[in-house]
């Protein structure tokens, strides 16, 4: 099911995944979050251009672990814990944001 | 339960889909809490160099995944010598891979290690699961 | 006839520019492409044969294989023509035929 920005149509795969990472912006990624319901925060946004410079520097988006690591080493421990991100992103930390952030799902997620 | 897996890579990139197989069960094997280390020898030690620019073969460019094992808590990883030597390759021409040790403030530690087939030899047996590709 | 045979494994891994250079008639050339790539590089096992097949045949290696594999030019035995794609055309064209030893 294609999802429409500024009457622009943009394919997402059978779990709203896009398609084009190319085709990402930021509108796009809060119409993706408007989809489950959930509204961007300056918190969330913290995580999602997180994953984006991750995914720009490395060509993969994190296993949660890792991203728990990395955030935590990067924002502090406050932010660094599955608590903090589970609360940000109930539907599974790393899986959610990539979905944002315009990433394809986590190598290892199922 | 964590069991110590060791990934023997032998192939070149791009000339077959090994390789990058390899990089994504690595990944899911470590996202999945296991003792997880690497060989490279024979010719893939060529996965290793540097600069690799895929941009005219029209292939994904696999080469900065490495740099994140680190993350995933791969600290061990070895490259045999003789397969480095004869291909006129030392280890400057490999990417220097490194992990961040969180119990020594984020102390930056080196994951590469030249080994001789011998000694190639004793980590293979120490090992509960080999999968080569 | 003459024949452009090209190579694409490394020859570490397959000896298939071994057994092209056994039976390589004198008109031929070889181009060497993707993993086949390997072979073109300096200070390998195999320079010195690659070294002496430039003596008597055209040797060329395709440049975007090279760089995507972070091997440079500047690295490679002397005497190899590095190739881009048009190369790579030009060559097919001016040879009767093509051997792709898979």
């Amino acid at each position: 099911m294609p999802i429409e920005v500024n009457g622009v149509s943009h394919e997402t795969d059978e779990e709203g995944y896009l398609v084009n990472l190319a085709d990402w912006t930021r509108e796009l990624g809060e119409a993706l979050a408007t989809e489950d319901d959930c509204e961007l925060t300056d918190a969330h946004w913290e995580v999602i251009n997180f994953l984006r410079e991750y995914y720009e520097e490395y060509q993969i988006a994190p296993a949660v672990r890792v991203l728990t690591k990395a955030i935590g080493k990067r924002l502090g421990k406050d932010k660094g814990n599955s608590k903090y991100l589970y609360e940000l992103f109930p539907y599974g930390p790393a899986k959610q944001a990539c979905k944002y952030a315009g990433l394809p799902k986590p190598t290892g997620c199922v | 339960m964590a069991k110590k897996f060791l990934f023997v890579n032998r192939k070149a990139p791009y000339g077959t889909i090994y390789a990058l197989e390899s990089l994504e069960v690595v990944l899911i094997s470590a996202a999945f809490e296991q003792v997880v280390s690497l060989v490279f020898m024979d010719d893939g030690v060529y996965e290793l160099t540097r600069g690799q620019k895929t941009d005219a073969i029209g292939m994904k460019n696999f080469s900065p995944t490495y740099s994140a094992l680190g993350d995933y808590e791969i600290k061990n990883i070895y490259i045999e010598k003789e397969s480095l030597e004869a291909r006129g390759l030392t280890l400057d021409d490999l990417q220097h891979l490194v992990w961040e040790d969180e119990d020594d403030d984020w102390a930056e530690k080196d994951s590469i290690h030249l080994v001789s087939s011998k000694e190639l030899a004793s980590i293979m047996a120490d090992q509960e699961v080999i999968i080569t590709f | 006839m003459s024949t452009l045979h090209t190579i694409n494994k490394s020859p570490f891994d397959r000896n298939s520019l071994g057994s092209c250079l056994r039976v390589i008639s004198d008109s031929d050339a070889i181009l060497l492409i993707e993993d086949g790539i390997y072979a073109a590089t300096s200070g390998t096992i195999f320079s010195d044969v690659v070294k002496a097949a430039v003596q008597s045949h055209s040797v060329y290696v395709l440049g975007p294989d090279l760089s995507a594999r972070g091997m440079k030019e500047d690295g490679i035995v002397e005497g190899v023509n590095v190739v881009d794609y048009e190369g790579f055309v030009d060559l097919v064209t001016e040879y009767d035929k093509t051997n792709s030893w898979l």
